[in-house]
């Protein structure tokens, strides 16, 4: 019998994923680029030397791909065997980090290995995958059932918590994409729903709470967030309780009320309307409270518990605001909102790097030409806040290339972690994915003044070995998981 | 194993999620990058630096090519107001030579935004401008310790000779008023710009072109070195240069013996309208008006008697007196109102209905030539009489007025003549209207006799003056008078390379021509006489209740004249005293490049014969 035609023979190699490969190559190669754009010293042109940053990035690269390769030589049995110590080794290495770790702006993250530094929290995301994806692979394990939910959220909350006291807040954000795993293995919608419904309602509360509604005494952003708070409860309503059928009175009574109120303050008595919309939601939740009673429903409750979470997380958001997070942070939220103009301090790097990249105009100032990023006017440039100098100097188009790279990446992973036969691979394919889009995702835009500045890498493009490696790690274990897979089911 | 397929459909959600976010950043990035220019400029505001640099100012030179005015490597000092702290400031102004209280006053000035309209606390601002190289020395070695101190290489004008301050003016830094009539946006505060003289009028050709270098400057300001290795530079283009019509030695000479009287001589050279020498007095050293010292010496001559600023030879406006008289032979000519053959009585003067204007004792009848030699106010009366009340000629006095405003007009008298300099005044020439208004219509000739002989309402500057000595030994053109003979590498304007003809056709001036060489050989300017040179001359004698002005006009040599000259002494008395002769010097001067040992006594003479002015002019 042919070697060849055995499948259990036949190398890895054949049957490896070799598009997410060529993507991935692409994406390092135009990332060594950026860093060369950079990390380019004036003084000190030559880019391929070992002393200057792209050198080392060169040289990092080339450890990736050999790294790369050894794992998809690998027997694909490994990880799932090993899922587990990995991941218990990880906390060990991550407890101990702070006490072993140099300050480095104020992070204690870095470990010194000789000449060369390394962040366990890049490696950490990695064995928390595996282990996520060994939990979630157990026979009978369903994330309806609280118990499982719950060892599923320890396993991601553990290192998160670990990260944080390092003080690499960065880090241990990302964490939060393996919700989205959860989300795709069967947590309802409505926990990532909340989650962002969250975020809006802090966003618009912040953000508009101090020019009032013509007419009123209210807030806008009272006003819009009590008015989402009312037409989100409906609409949970309306998706997990589809018997209710007061729906359309609830919504059209409520509009009504709120029109009436407005116009009562507008031309008789000005006066705060928000009593108004908040007297609706309560009463709306307290109904939903009754039904559940009456007709022994617990659906009616979650939904009136959605509404009163809304509420209280809404009024308790302005207090934390004010007297949680330390000034630096509020300076931080509010300029992130254009709520101030602060060009010299918080706002600058954002500010630097929009300017970076909007003088990149449609097709750039060429490589190496880039006179934002080569003067050091953007911070942080060669780490953080690379996609400057790909702005900079390739364009518009480049960046839209760069994007579509990234975009390229995530869609192939979703392809190849719903091909895989085992919720091993496919959780561990989502882990993988949902980490770069959150990288991806939070970083770019920072970059663009989109998203708070948090101080993550972008995938291959960020200089530095830590991260390089983290990912090709996750990657590259996927790629030898999903050829291990695809040879046992030809 | 089997496939999960009870979430299946959330894959959807989470793809729709990244391609989402990807659309929104490619949105934010085409607004960002495209559709917007802001963050384009904001990042050359960022990252270029752009130096200006100053292109050298045109040089002046005489019509013999000798150098009037040239520059020398000067030092501005600036200031960015955002740096300069925790200076040393006692130390400072010990290196610099100012006060403490001097320190304190220029900062304040700088950072007041109506007098520096165009301050910023980002950029360098002048703090001290045109300090000569001499007294920046000690300065340039401690410039170190100075934060926020800059200096910009300039350079500062030079005069080779200490005269001509009027023709020549000088430059200064450019006032808030100058920055908002920038038209071409050149200039920046601190800047120098030509504010007196040629200086100021010929501004655009002398200063040339600045030219910019774009360094590139990181984000600590320092810099990175030059954006493309000079590719978009732009060097300067230095101004052009001048040469000016005046002989430099005749303005000295000029200037010399105007010393200690108030007046001017003006020399035209007739066939091109070139000015050869303007003289004003009183005068100033124009090296007193460069770098530091320009806005003291400004002040001081702004307040000095005889107010030395007034450049007389075309601001002063004085009855011509006599110098006026072939004025109205060529027109009394030209309109056949008289012939040369025609004689008018002068009994010590014009007497008619009870009217009388005097005059000196010749013979009595007199005719044109003769009259003009002996300068007879009498015939000079009985021409404008005549012309005035002949009404098969003119229906009107006013018809006749105007007429003989519309000669005089032709002649350049009336209006600015338009020569090169700024602050040209037109003199007087009355029209009918204005006399209708003084006499409510009820006038005639004999109400306005004195305009015959140059007195009454008549005024002209000495520059009219003299473009008539000019326009007479043209027999019939001038062009107008200018300054400036050559621009390098341009024409002078064709305003100035254009006859202007006077409404007297040339065979009528030759009867004047004959009368003012007359007046040389034995008339009233006998002291202009020269033994070789063929002058032709007339004097005035300008009444001025009792301190009489003497003035005179005149050319050389009568056929081919080369120069005509006009001089006026405020307070001189007779022509004869000193028109006269200063007119003859000049002529002499000029036309043999230098004065015979007899002249130059006589030169020095008239330096020290210096007059006392009682009243202010």
């Amino acid at each position: 019998m042919n070697a060849n035609l055995d499948p259990r023979k036949r190398s890895s190699f054949a049957t490896v994923d070799w598009l997410t490969i060529m993507l991935y190559l692409l994406l390092i190669t135009c990332g060594w680029f950026s860093v060369c754009g950079a990390s380019y010293d004036m003084e000190h042109p030559d880019i391929l030397s070992w002393d200057s940053r792209t050198g080392k990035q060169l040289a990092w690269m080339g450890c990736s791909v050999t790294l790369g390769f050894v794992l998809l030589m690998l027997e694909d049995k490994v990880y799932d065997t090993l899922a587990y110590f990995v991941y218990l080794v990880m906390l060990v290495v991550l407890a101990l980090t702070p006490f072993l770790a140099t300050d480095i702006k104020g992070s204690y993250s870095w470990i010194r290995l000789g000449s060369i530094s390394l962040q366990p929290a890049e490696f950490a995301k990695c064995a928390t995958a595996l282990a996520l994806a060994k939990t979630m692979n157990q026979y009978g394990f369903t994330l309806q059932n609280w118990k499982d939910f719950a060892r599923a959220g320890i396993i991601i909350i553990l290192p998160m918590t670990l990260i944080i006291l390092q003080r690499e807040t960065g880090s241990a954000l990302v964490f939060l994409a393996f919700f989205l795993v959860l989300y795709r293995e069967g947590m309802p919608g409505c926990f990532l729903f909340s989650g962002i419904a969250a975020v809006i309602y802090f966003v618009i509360g912040v953000r508009f709470s101090i020019e009032t509604l013509p007419g009123t005494l209210t807030p806008i952003g009272e006003f819009s967030v009590l008015l989402l708070i009312f037409i989100f409860t409906l609409g949970m309503l309306h998706t997990y309780v589809p018997k209710f059928r007061a729906l359309w009175k609830w919504l059209i009574s409520g509009f009504v009320l709120i029109m009436a109120a407005l116009a009562f303050s507008t031309y008789l008595i000005p006066f705060d309307i928000a009593w108004v919309t908040l007297g609706i939601c309560i009463v709306l939740a307290s109904y939903l409270a009754y039904r559940s009673l009456r007709e022994r429903s617990i659906k009616y409750l979650y939904v009136a518990l959605f509404s009163v979470g809304s509420l209280s997380l809404f009024y308790s958001s302005d207090y934390v605001l004010n007297n949680v997070l330390k000034p630096h942070q509020q300076t931080r939220i509010r300029v992130l909102l254009g709520m101030e103009e602060d060009i010299t301090g918080a706002g600058y790097n954002v500010n630097q790097s929009k300017i970076a990249i909007g003088s990149g105009g449609l097709e750039g100032k060429g490589f190496l030409n880039g006179t934002q990023t080569k003067l050091k006017y953007v911070p942080e440039q060669d780490t953080d806040f690379i996609f400057c100098t790909v702005g900079e100097e390739e364009g518009f188009l480049g960046s839209a290339v760069v994007l579509g790279l990234f975009l390229g990446l995530i869609l192939r992973l979703i392809h190849l972690a719903e091909r895989q036969t085992t919720t091993f691979g496919r959780v561990y394919g989502y882990s993988v994915l949902s980490i770069f889009l959150f990288h991806v995702f939070i970083n770019i835009g920072m970059v663009l003044g989109l998203t708070p500045v948090i101080g993550i890498p972008l995938p291959f493009f960020s200089y530095g070995g830590s991260s390089l490696w983290g990912f090709t790690l996750l990657l590259f274990i996927f790629l030898r998981i999903d050829a291990g897979n695809k040879r046992t089911t030809n | 194993m089997t496939r999960d397929t009870q979430f299946g459909n959330r894959k959807y959600v989470i793809g729709g999620a990244a391609i989402a976010i990807i659309i929104v950043y490619l949105i934010r990035l085409f607004s960002l990058q495209v559709m917007s220019d802001d963050y384009k400029k904001n990042a050359d505001s960022n990252a270029f630096l752009k130096k200006i640099q100053y292109p050298s100012r045109g040089l002046i030179m005489d019509r013999k090519g000798k150098l009037l005015v040239y520059n020398e490597p000067a030092y501005n000092i600036m200031v960015i107001m955002n740096e300069q702290q925790g200076i040393d400031t006692l130390d400072f102004c010990r290196s610099m030579g100012i006060t403490r209280e001097f320190y304190i006053k220029r900062m304040a000035e700088i950072k007041d935004r109506k007098k520096n309209p165009g301050y910023s606390r980002y950029t360098p601002q002048l703090f001290l401008g045109q300090i000569p190289a001499e007294e920046f020395s000690v300065f340039r070695e401690k410039l170190f310790r100075f934060k926020g101190f800059s200096v910009e290489n300039r350079s500062i004008r030079h005069y080779a000779y200490g005269v001509g301050a009027h023709v020549l003016g000088d430059v200064g830094e450019v006032s808030p008023n100058d920055l908002e009539n920038d038209e071409d946006d050149f200039y920046n505060s601190g800047d120098d710009i030509g504010k007196l003289g040629i200086e100021r009028s010929y501004e655009k050709q002398l200063r040339g072109e600045k030219g910019m270098q774009i360094l590139l400057r990181d984000v600590h300001g320092r810099i990175q070195g030059r954006y493309q290795d000079g590719a978009y530079d732009q060097a300067p283009v230095p101004g052009r240069n001048l040469t000016l019509g005046i002989d430099i030695d005749l303005q000295a000479l000029a200037e010399r013996m105007l010393e200690g009287k108030r007046g001017a001589i003006v020399a035209i050279e007739p066939g091109t309208g070139e000015i050869l020498c303007m003289a004003s007095s009183p005068t100033y050293d124009p090296r007193s008006m460069v770098g530091r010292e320009r806005g003291k010496s400004h002040k001081r001559l702004t307040n000095e008697a005889g107010k030395p600023l007034l450049n007389r030879a075309i601001m002063g406006q004085y009855p011509p007196g006599s110098t006026f008289k072939p004025t109205q032979a060529l027109l009394g000519l030209q309109e056949g109102i008289i012939t040369p053959a025609v004689m008018f009585p002068c009994y010590h003067g014009f007497s008619y209905k009870g009217l009388h204007v005097g005059c000196h004792g010749h013979s009595t009848p007199i005719a044109l030539v003769p009259a003009l030699a002996t300068s007879c106010n009498s015939y000079f009366c009985w021409n404008l009489y005549r012309m005035f009340s002949n009404r098969t000629k003119y229906t009107s006095v006013q018809e006749a007025m105007t007429r003989w405003k519309d000669y005089l007009v032709s002649m350049g008298y009336g209006y600015r003549l338009g020569i090169d300099l700024p602050g040209e005044r037109r003199g007087m020439i009355p029209n009918a209207d204005y006399y209708d208004k003084a006499y409510n219509k009820r006038w005639n000739g004999l109400t306005v006799i004195s305009i015959s002989i140059g007195q009454g309402e008549v005024t002209a500057t000495p520059l009219q003056i003299a473009n008539l000595a000019a326009t007479i030994a043209n027999r019939g053109y001038y062009y107008i008078p200018h300054v400036v003979r050559e621009v390098q590498g341009a024409q002078i304007d064709t305003t100035y390379r254009r006859r202007h003809y006077t409404m007297v056709s040339p065979s009528n001036y030759n009867y004047v021509v004959a009368g003012m060489r007359q007046a040389v050989l034995n008339g009233t300017c006998r002291g202009a006489n020269l033994p070789d040179i063929e002058v032709c001359g007339k004097t005035g004698t300008a009444e001025n209740r009792g301190h009489d002005h003497s003035a005179f006009m005149g050319f050389a040599p009568m056929d081919h004249p080369r120069i005509a000259v006009a001089v006026y002494v405020e307070e001189g008395g007779f022509g004869a005293e000193f028109g006269v002769p200063l007119g003859a010097l000049i002529i002499e001067q000029y036309l043999h490049g230098k004065l015979s040992p007899a002249s130059e006594e006589k030169a020095t003479k008239f330096q020290t014969r210096h007059i006392r002015y009682e009243r202010e002019s």
